[in-house]
């Protein structure tokens, strides 16, 4: 489905990249709850895509499935062209970073790290060798003989990361590995993960229910939606282009007015509360549109003009989140907070270009 | 403040700490005058040969690998349990918990008697063979043998196995055994490098909990292994109530405090290990459902040994006490079987008009008052002492005493009835005629219980939760009312019915020090089961499915009436 988009690649995914692993049609249920239904996508060698969706999608479940610790009800999971259902997880050479990470209790960090390499047999020195190399690259060396009960939240989470590194896993997979950290640590540890896994050309796949780590950490994301895919695309794709409604919800855009398209003096138009606009010329019938909050400004000026009254605005640090009623649809419009914002209760005129600020959800 | 704080804990403190110096420690110190003070008359020398005698070693030796070799089993019969309980969904589940349950609550007279109903000469698996094979004999030797302990002690404790190792087992992390196989672990160095290290100290605790239970088991060796086999606690029974040999007693008495406490001190620090820092998960996330063929039959294979272990003994005597299968004395060969409530009419009766007998079903009675008294005193001591354990301050008084409160739990009630005898006979303290002898005894039986069961009740109102009402507006007696008391209204029931029940099926001190003409329940019992005849027979299984019922209803209520995981039994 991907491949669709090739052309509309933005940086990110070489062409010539091997898939690596690829979900074939995977569906597994838990009674009556469908938590994977039928979600297909690949990932390619050295690549980094983010399972993005809210919680509940059925993200964590895919990774199981992935691992081997979940067998699918039906569906394949590939890799280099091989099926691997018959592979059982401690064969499968995939790394798992989990959510709250799962660290052994009762080993000190060292032999947290180790445990891996142990299991694949390796001499003392090498062990040795390895740990000390991981511990240093997630920034914590001469941790090793420290308890694990006693480090930081995020000390913990590089000990994790240190840990599925160790064995040079195929694939790494991390589940929401940023999740219980506060803001600013998150911040510095999604960098570090970027540079490690770009570093080492890891594969991997990340989830999470944050898009702005996705968008930072993923060469392609996957939004999830109910056990499916429900658009896979490079970061600027997915929020340049929102496949659905649910995508462009889940994403924070909240401006979206049903319209219907229809031809007015030759041109393609789309006719909704706020007014006509200009629309291209496959789009028909009922859609949704969707106007972006950043790309509206105060003021006339735009090629499209539109009067409203603010019902409220909502300080955001560097934005400032203005809520205009605009015969009786209430829209969004994201403002640099350095501006001048009118009150609430204030008649404002909103002016924008149709071709920025516009899009046609089908 | 901090002062009139830790004057008030002291204060709570007192009524407590009289009863056991009183009925603890007095007793067991003449237990140590006794078994010391006849050494100045030379007789030292005597009991130390005894006790380096091929009897008592022997009894010794027993004692010991039959606990190890019952404790063996009740792993082996647990673990898979705990297994299943702790990580599989599947209906019933709740209802198998409560059941398994119940064995352990079981008078140890009633387990005997449900094991006799089942197994025994006149049980439903011997009459069934005698009826089908048509036999003169019962085939089948199970009452009287090695086996008949081993059994009734796994019915007893696997329980403790599937309780402790199931509840540690069920909030460990599932997440540690998937990491190691996703760091390239099979499934049995999973298993074996993380899952087993981290249970560990549970099955550690629980195997230790169920060895002092075999080690100081009297009424499943006195009743199912019959006169071949003897434990410590057996020993010092016949030492003192058939050979009057009160020294002899009373050494060994000390040998066998010192064995549990020793045992029990460990257990103690295996506990508290137990509290090592893991994340433990909310069950409901570490549970899956049943899904592959080989979880199906681990699954099914387990309930239904589980099920047919714990039910079938049980269901067995209920059904025998009602069941009238054989010919009794006076009638002759031809017997009418059928149903029958003749064992229980029986028990009201006085056959032969004698001033003499007291019918058995006085002993329901006299149980009843005895268990009343015991819950009474049981709480006015349990609930002083858990207020001051769940003191924030009284932290030091809770270090020094909450083992002191713990001890009577590792002192068998045959030590105390001991020592009720030897301590309580004479000025200043001459009880033996007093009603209240067997309710004191009983009381210091339950008390760990309850001191057990209240204090967690008590520490889990936080701070919190009292300002969360305060600042919703309700005042000091409204917090009282709806926030203190129904948190501990219902750990106080759940105390006074452990209590209540505990004293209806207590056995070994009562062995000991009660009167002949008042006996308890279980010691009519024993009385009727160690009789010959059909009716007695009947008669013992009728008293002890009364005994059993009581009982269950008041774990059940127990079960049901717990606020989730609050509480240690």
């Amino acid at each position: 489905m991907w491949a669709n988009f090739d052309h509309l690649l933005i940086g990110g995914r070489e062409p010539d990249m091997k898939p690596a692993l690829r979900i074939q049609g995977i569906y597994k249920a838990f009674g009556k709850n469908r938590a994977l239904d039928g979600i297909t996508f690949e990932v390619a060698l050295g690549e980094t895509v983010a399972l993005l969706g809210p919680s509940g999608c059925g993200k964590s479940t895919l990774l199981a499935v992935i691992a081997g610790l979940e067998a699918p009800d039906s569906g394949a999971v590939h890799w280099a062209g091989e099926d691997i259902a018959a592979t059982p997880t401690h064969q499968r050479g995939f790394g798992l970073m989990f959510q709250d990470y799962a660290l052994f209790p009762h080993k000190n960090v060292f032999e947290n790290v180790a445990f891996g390499l142990r299991m694949h047999t390796l001499d003392q020195g090498s062990i040795q060798a390895r740990v000390n190399e991981v511990l240093t690259l997630v920034g914590l060396p001469e941790f090793g003989s420290r308890d694990v009960n006693n480090l930081s939240g995020g000390e913990q989470q590089r000990v994790a990361l240190a840990r599925s590194l160790a064995p040079k896993p195929r694939l790494l997979m991390l589940d929401e590995p940023l999740g219980s950290l506060d803001r600013a640590l998150r911040q510095r540890l999604l960098e570090d993960l970027r540079a490690i896994l770009k570093d080492a050309q890891q594969t991997a796949l990340y989830v999470t229910h944050d898009q702005e780590e996705a968008y930072a950490l993923a060469d392609r994301i996957v939004v999830m939606d109910a056990g499916r895919a429900a658009q896979i695309g490079t970061p600027q794709q997915i929020y340049r282009q929102p496949a659905s409604l649910f995508v462009a919800r889940f994403l924070g855009l909240d401006n979206l007015l049903p319209g219907t398209v229809r031809t007015v003096e030759g041109k393609r138009v789309v006719e909704t509360a706020i007014g006509q606009f200009p629309v291209p010329e496959d789009a028909e019938g009922g859609v949704t549109v969707l106007l972006r909050p950043e790309a509206m400004h105060l003021g006339g000026g735009g090629s499209s003009t539109i009067n409203g009254r603010v019902v409220a605005r909502t300080f955001r640090g560097s934005s400032i989140r203005l809520r205009v009623e605009v015969n009786t649809q209430l829209l969004d419009l994201e403002l640099p907070s350095y501006m001048a914002i009118p009150s609430p209760g204030e008649a404002v005129q909103l002016s924008f270009e149709p071709q920025d600020a516009l899009q046609i959800l089908q | 403040m901090k002062f009139a704080q830790s004057w008030r804990v002291a204060a709570l403190w007192a009524l407590p700490l009289v009863f056991l110096a009183l009925f603890y420690f007095y007793p067991l110190g003449s237990i140590l005058a006794v078994g010391f003070g006849r050494a100045q008359a030379g007789e030292l020398a005597a009991i130390f040969t005894a006790l380096v005698s091929p009897g008592i070693r022997s009894v010794l030796w027993f004692t010991l690998w039959q606990a190890a070799l019952s404790t063996l089993l009740t792993l082996l019969v647990g673990l898979p349990g705990a297994y299943l309980l702790a990580r599989f969904e599947f209906r019933g589940k709740a209802l198998l918990r409560t059941l398994t349950g119940v064995p352990f609550v079981m008078p140890t007279l009633v387990v005997a008697a449900a094991f006799n109903a089942l197994l025994g000469p006149r049980g439903w698996l011997n009459l069934a063979l005698m009826a089908i094979f048509d036999l003169a004999a019962p085939p089948v030797q199970f009452i009287n043998t090695l086996g008949a302990i081993l059994v009734a002690h796994v019915f007893y404790n696997t329980t403790i196995v599937l309780r402790m190792v199931g509840d540690f087992w069920s909030r460990l992390d599932p997440r540690l055994g998937q990491a190691a196989r996703t760091l390239g672990a099979t499934r049995w160095q999973a298993a074996s490098q993380v899952t087993l290290p981290l249970l560990l100290p549970a099955i550690a605790a629980a195997a230790l909990l169920v060895f002092i239970f075999d080690f100081t088991s009297f009424g499943v060796i006195l009743v199912l292994g019959g006169p071949r086999f003897s434990t410590l606690e057996v020993e010092i029974y016949y030492q003192a109530v058939s050979l009057f040999n009160l020294p002899m007693a009373a050494v060994l008495s000390m040998l066998q405090l010192a064995c549990t406490l020793a045992l029990t001190a460990i257990y103690t620090h295996l506990v508290s290990r137990l509290s090592r820092p893991l994340t433990l998960r909310p069950q409901a996330y570490t549970q899956k459902q049943i899904i592959t063929r080989w979880q199906r039959i681990f699954t099914g294979a387990t309930l239904i040994f589980l099920l047919g272990f714990f039910t079938l003994p049980l269901l067995g005597l209920a059904a025998r006490s009602f069941s009238r299968l054989e010919p009794e004395r006076r009638q002759r060969s031809h017997v009418e079987t059928g149903v029958t409530l003749d064992f229980y009419k029986e028990l009201v009766e006085n056959p032969r008009a004698s001033l003499f007998y007291a019918p058995p079903a006085r002993a329901i009675t006299t149980s009843l008052g005895y268990a009343g008294i015991t819950a009474l005193l049981a709480l006015g001591l349990g609930l002083p002492a858990s207020l001051a354990l769940s003191q924030r301050d009284g932290s030091v008084y809770s270090r020094l005493l909450d083992p002191l409160i713990m001890l009577p739990l590792g002192t068998s009630a045959v030590t105390l009835g001991l020592g009720f005898i030897v301590a309580l006979d004479q000025p200043p303290l001459d009880l033996r005629a007093s009603p209240l002898l067997i309710p004191l005894a009983h009381t210091l039986v339950a008390f760990p219980f309850v001191v057990r069961s209240l204090t967690p009740a008590l520490q889990s109102i936080q701070p919190r939760l009292r300002q969360a009402a305060a600042v919703l507006g309700a005042a000091p007696a409204q917090i009282r009312r709806y926030i203190d008391l129904p948190l501990v209204g219902r750990a106080l029931i759940v105390a006074a019915t452990f209590a209540f029940t505990i004293s209806l099926g207590e056995f070994g001190a009562s062995a000991l020090i009660a009167r002949p003409e008042y006996p308890t329940i279980p010691l009519v019992i024993y009385r009727l089961l160690s009789q010959p005849g059909a009716l007695n027979y009947g008669q013992a299984l009728a008293l002890s499915t009364i005994l059993m019922v009581v009982t269950a209803s008041g774990m059940l209520a127990i079960e049901r009436l717990r606020i989730a995981n609050v509480g240690e039994f």
